[in-house]
């Protein structure tokens, strides 16, 4: 049995526009609609889509704040809107947009408040406190108000709310946004060691691709409210016919190189780009190029998952 | 239900400790509400130099009345008159963070910033009531109709500020919508019912049931007569009055959350 488990989840919103004075009109927009997966225990899964796919009204769907219209839904077994206390015991949520913190109150006294919430006993609460205040170095904030926090530090005095009470399963809606490169690497880095030390489950949507290839071995891609990609990375790239780039330094200019296998999309001085099928070795074709041309330098750039993924939507 | 309200007392704490880093301001603005609160009773006495009853009740019966629709407003205002910051709550997008955490929503809406501050309506309510109450001949019944009432009296409220402030989950901004019934009918409850046209007498009784917070019990203590024409039974009846308006308010508040559609972002 696996631990979240969607079927032919749905979820529509009753939007009202005013489109003159006194007329008002009524629409339905599908947010999301035939959504299918499941996900084990201890996955760790990109949830990934453009604006308004649908990504953080699943999240919702998923802890119970929104009732789904219609669909199955489960997690851990229970059913998130009827059971959302219930379930909140064993999951943590950070949305990256806004804090779940005590906004007046100090970082130290929201993790108090929430050890009495979850009824986390003393001991345990302790033990989390200090190794999530090490890991995320929070030491210097904890009497900080969380209003005076910069982005980056609540975003790790959220992340750390999220986790003091052990959660089986931890959903992070764009928890990287408007973090600098430092401080996503070590975010990243966490998530990555809590998942492989405490089996926690991720689930997290982003817009920033370089999360999911450092992070997630499983990638679900969303777009306009479904499913239209669930398996590994690497398929990503055969699924969307991406092509990976041989950069090729020649010593002198040359008209347009042409080799059996690949395609000159380029041509900038002695520099030139050939593209082949990701899916093809690379060594054929650096062959014949070195065969016949004289080469200073050769690289090898591997497709950009956001190209991969506009095609997909291209595609399908 | 126990957990409930530990969380209740945890959160409510944490807001006390801190409104009580900045004393000076917490007794000018408890000493300011209780100003501000008792001078209804002020409008009241100043009316009775001109008069000695007021449709049938002298001063001190009027202070009884006062002192109990203050009471019921009083203990359901400081508990969860805070719900009425819903509507606001949902703006900021707080109510999704409040939804994913093991405690009941509406423990955390009305502990949320909770206001010490407003027990200066009680202090006030109660002092009044207890100088008005010095005059009643008690008996052992009317003693327990006092108990019951005051705590009918909170729940019919905590049912008006609960059920009203549902509204805001469609319309965030409504909190003058559920005041007009909250406050405003308590400020009705400070006057005998029997000054008032039938028709309200009738709609206070049957459609918005405040009456029971304190007029009923109130004809029972004082050994009074409603001149409304309705039945004396009426004058036991609040707790059931209670327990349709808790009925009402967990339906309207389920109804409500079931079709919180959070905000797009
Ligand atoms: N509370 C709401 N009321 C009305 N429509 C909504 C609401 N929340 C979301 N929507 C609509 O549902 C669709 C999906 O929104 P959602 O927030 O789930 O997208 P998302 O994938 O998280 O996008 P983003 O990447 O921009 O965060 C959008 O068309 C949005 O306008
Ligand atoms: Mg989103």
């Amino acid at each position: 049995m696996s631990l979240i488990d969607v079927r032919d989840l749905a979820r529509t919103f009753v939007v009202r526009r005013r489109n003159g004075a006194l007329t008002r009109s009524r629409s339905e927009v599908r947010a999301v609609h035939d959504l299918t997966f499941s996900i084990g225990a201890g996955e760790m899964v990109g949830y990934i889509g453009p604006n308004g796919a649908g990504k953080s009204t699943t999240i919702k769907m998923l802890t119970g704040i929104l009732v789904p219209s219609s669909g199955r839904l489960r997690v851990a077994e229970l059913e998130p809107s009827r059971q959302r206390t219930e379930l909140a015991r064993r999951i943590g949520v950070v949305f990256g947009q806004r804090t779940t913190l005590w906004w007046d109150l100090p970082l130290r006294d929201s993790f108090e408040l929430l050890q009495k919430i979850y009824r986390v006993d003393a001991a345990r609460h302790r033990r989390n406190l200090e190794e999530y205040v090490e890991l995320l170095d929070l030491g210097d904030l904890l009497d900080t108000p969380v209003r005076q926090l910069s982005l980056g530090q609540r975003m790790r005095g959220d992340i750390t709310a999220a986790l003091l009470h052990d959660p089986e399963i931890l959903y992070l809606d764009e928890p990287t946004i408007g973090l600098d490169v430092i401080s996503k690497g070590r975010l990243r880095e966490f998530l990555r060691t809590l998942n492989a030390e405490r089996g926690t489950t991720l689930m997290l949507t982003t817009h920033d691709l370089q999360d999911i290839e450092a992070l997630c071995d499983r990638v679900i891609v969303i777009d306009h409210g479904t499913a239209v990609f669930d398996g590994p990375l690497g398929d990503l790239h055969h699924r969307g016919e991406s092509r990976r780039t041989l950069v090729v330094d020649l010593v002198d200019e040359a008209p347009p190189i042409a080799v059996p296998g690949a395609e000159t999309r380029k041509v900038e001085g002695p520099r030139q780009w050939l593209t082949f099928p990701a899916g093809a070795s690379a060594a054929p074709i650096v062959a014949a190029v070195a065969a016949s041309y004289d080469v200073a330098d050769l690289s090898i750039q591997e497709p950009d998952i956001e190209d991969v993924i506009r095609q997909i939507y291209a595609g399908g | 239900m126990g957990d409930a309200l530990a969380a209740y007392v945890a959160i409510a704490r944490l807001w006390v400790r801190s409104s009580l880093e900045y004393p000076a301001s917490f007794w000018a603005m408890t000493v300011g509400s209780l100003l501000s609160t008792g001078i209804d009773f002020v409008g009241i006495w100043v009316m009775f130099s001109h008069l000695t009853t007021y449709g049938g009740f002298d001063l001190r019966q009027m202070g009884f009345l006062y002192g109990t629709s203050q009471l019921a407003i009083g203990l359901a205002d400081l508990v969860v008159g805070n719900v009425e910051r819903i509507g606001m709550q949902i703006r900021l997008g707080r109510l999704d963070a409040m939804m994913s955490k093991p405690v009941p929503l509406l423990v955390q809406i009305c502990a949320d910033q909770f206001a010490l501050r407003r027990i200066a309506r009680i202090v006030q309510g109660g002092g009044v009531l207890i100088w008005a109450g010095w005059a009643v001949d008690w008996t052992p019944a009317r003693a327990g109709v006092l108990v019951s009432m005051l705590a009918c009296g909170g729940v019919i409220f905590f049912g008006l500020f609960v059920s009203f402030s549902c509204v805001q989950f469609w319309t965030a901004d409504a909190s003058e919508f559920s005041n007009a019934f909250t406050y405003g009918g308590a400020s009705l409850l400070e006057y005998p019912l029997s000054v008032f046209p039938k028709q309200v007498a009738l709609g206070l009784t049957f459609i918005l049931p405040i009456a029971f917070a304190n007029w009923y019990p109130s004809l029972f203590i004082l050994g009074k007569h409603d001149t409304t024409g309705l039945p004396h039974w009426l004058e036991l009846a609040s707790p059931v009055a209670a327990l349709v308006m808790i009925l009402v308010t967990s339906t309207a508040w389920r109804f409500g959350v079931r079709h919180y559609t959070s905000t797009g972002s």
